[in-house]
Order: structure tokens, then sequence, then C-alpha cells
């Protein structure tokens, strides 16, 4: 008998292509955000929002992932950004392949920022690198205030908790102090955004992060290209 | 549930490793699993034995080794194992430490053993 040591990830194969991926985004300039929640936390209603607050000049993208149905890409085609839905037929995650394949016929250099909408799951989407800057997470306040701490792996790798539908929390018993709470627990020092799409309220804040993210973002690909 | 997905991925990984012992037949793969890598170790094993049922590699052995979260201090450098949530260095009380175990999701080792040689427990390909 011999054992023979593999040291390597199990994904590998996707991790190659998130390489790959992340690697163009950089060599562009591309901002990429991978956004990921339960199903019905708000991320597209987000995205309509954040879209709506954007302009032209922002060159912005988006690639929205569904099991089935291409409705929200025909909700986020009426701000006229390039919209492109991926239906998985089933798989209910997005992984780095089915990026590359959707970005195929986009030139990456007409682009600043891509937002990522991944498939409504808060656990499968936390294995696969899609080659993003930051994983987003959003969680609605219709939800548990304990779930960063039953789902633990996508709150830890996430960049940015979005507390959404915040308009709610006079109808339901959540605990918004307690969720921030969990998050900090499971990702100690976790920045956090409380929103509501309906009133507005923080939707500056979120955007704020946003601005903060490519302008860093810009800072780095400057002193990479020095 | 994308354990099938992980499971069909290890198996991947054995078929490629095993090209270069064409004189032998894989008997265990060890995996290491992260407790903050989302897989569940029972629907890992579940979907695995679902995928080499009556194939050439049905006596393939699946062995997991389950990584705790851990961390390290940035002040004094202690590393540990990170309960509860509870990620303060026991040993400064500091807050400002960083993840270093917790989210494998790796394959570690992969046994093989040559076709003839007769172990106890190794089944023929057949």
């Amino acid at each position: 008998m011999d054992r023979v040591p593999l040291e390597r990830k199990v994904l590998s194969e996707n991790d190659r292509i998130a390489a790959e991926l992340r690697a163009r985004f950089q060599e562009h300039g591309v901002l990429c955000l991978n956004i990921i929640s339960s199903p019905g936390s708000g991320k597209t209603t987000l995205l309509e929002r954040t879209l709506a607050a954007l302009t032209q000049r922002d060159r912005v993208a988006v690639l929205t992932g569904d099991i089935q149905t291409e409705n929200d890409a025909n909700r986020l085609k009426r701000f006229h950004f390039p919209v492109k839905q991926i239906t998985t037929g089933g798989t209910c995650h997005l992984d780095a392949r089915m990026i590359e394949r959707h970005l195929a016929d986009w030139k990456l250099e007409d682009l600043d920022l891509l937002f990522i909408e991944n498939v409504g799951n808060l656990v499968c989407p936390s294995s696969y690198d899609l080659g993003e800057a930051a994983k987003v997470v959003v969680l609605s306040v219709t939800e548990g205030e304990d779930k960063p701490l039953k789902y633990p792996s996508i709150f830890f790798k996430s960049d940015l908790l979005i507390l959404s539908k915040i308009d709610l929390l006079p109808y339901v018993p959540f605990e918004i102090n307690a969720a921030a709470e969990n998050a900090r627990k499971v990702h100690p020092g976790m920045e956090i955004v409380k929103v509501s799409c309906q009133t507005g309220d923080g939707l500056q804040e979120w955007m704020n992060w946003l601005g903060e993210r490519r302008k860093a973002h810009k800072a780095l690909m400057e002193t990479a290209s020095r | 549930m994308h354990e099938m997905g992980i499971a069909n991925s290890v198996l991947d990984a054995v078929r490629t490793e095993m090209k270069r012992y064409p004189q032998s037949y894989p008997c265990k793969i060890g995996v290491r699993i992260g407790e903050m890598a989302a897989i569940d170790p029972e629907a890992l094993r579940f979907c695995f034995e679902a995928m080499i049922h009556e194939t050439d590699l049905a006596s393939l052995e699946l062995a997991i080794e389950i990584c705790p979260r851990r961390h390290r201090c940035s002040g004094c450098g202690h590393e540990f194992v990170v309960r509860a949530y509870d990620s303060r260095c026991p040993q400064c009380a500091s807050l400002a430490t960083i993840c270093v175990g917790g989210d494998e999701l790796e394959l570690a080792y992969l046994e093989v053993e040559e076709y003839g040689s007769s172990t106890v427990g190794a089944k023929s390909t057949e």
C-alpha cells in the first residue's frame, strides 16, 4: 500500500478558472462583487435601487443567477446597463465556469463594476469562488437573527453584511442588534449596513461603501500597473 | 446541497491521479473539510457512495478529516482552536486574531495498492 500526498483543493478546477477571472478583472480594473443571500432577501431589489442610483458613466454590468426564469434579468434590464441571466437549470449556486461563459461576449475594458447576483442560497455559493473582489451577504429582517450562527461560512467569507427590509422592523420580532452581534461573532469586525429599499433608508450608506471599494480597487490597480 | 458536485470533483481527482499508477488501484481517498466550509460530511459520504456504487471504484474508501476553525493572535502569535465563535486570544485576550484554518475543502492523500498484491479487504475491480 502506498500513500500519495495530494495536497490540493477539491474544487481546484473551479479555483483555477476563478483565478483567471480575477486576473482579467484586475487587468481591466473591474470591481466584481458576488452578492449572496437566501431566496427572497431582496438581492434583486437592492440591485434595482443601486442601478437606479448609478449613471451610464459608471460602466456597470450585472450577471444574475437563478435556477429558472429570466425574471430578474428582465427587472434589471430596465436600467439600460448590460444584464445577463444565468439559468442554472437546477444547480443551487453559480460556479466560475458559468461566469466565464456568460462574460464571453462582453468587453471587460468597457466595465468598471460587475455585480454577480448568486442563486438564492446561503450554503452552497460560499464554496465557489467566482473571481470576485468581495462577497456581500444580504439578510432580511423577516429571517432569524441567528442566521449568521446557523450558516457561518457565508458570513465568515463576506466582507459586508446588508441587513435589508428594515422598514418592516416594527412588525417583526427581529432583534437587529443581536443579528449584528451574531454576524460579528462569526466574523469579527464585519462591516454592516442597514437598508430599506422601500423607504431608501441606508441606501446612501451602501452606495458610500461601494464608492469606497471602487476607489480602493482603482488605487490598487494604479499601484499594480506602475 | 452541493455535496454531489463535491463528490464528483473528488472522484474526478482520483481518476486523474490514477493515470499515474496504471499498475495499481485506489483504496482510500483522504479529504480535509473545515467546519466553516459549508460541507455536510454525512451528505458528502452519502453522495460519494451513491456515485461509486457498482462502478470500478466501488471499493474506494472515503476518509474525512474535520478541521476546526483556528486563529492566530496578531499580538502574541499564539495559535488556537476557536470554540463557540470566541475568537479572542486565550493567552493575551487580544481581539486582533486572524483565521488560519477552518475553511478547508482539500484532497489530502490517496492510498493505492498494486494489482495482485494480496491485501485483506482489497477487492478486484472486475
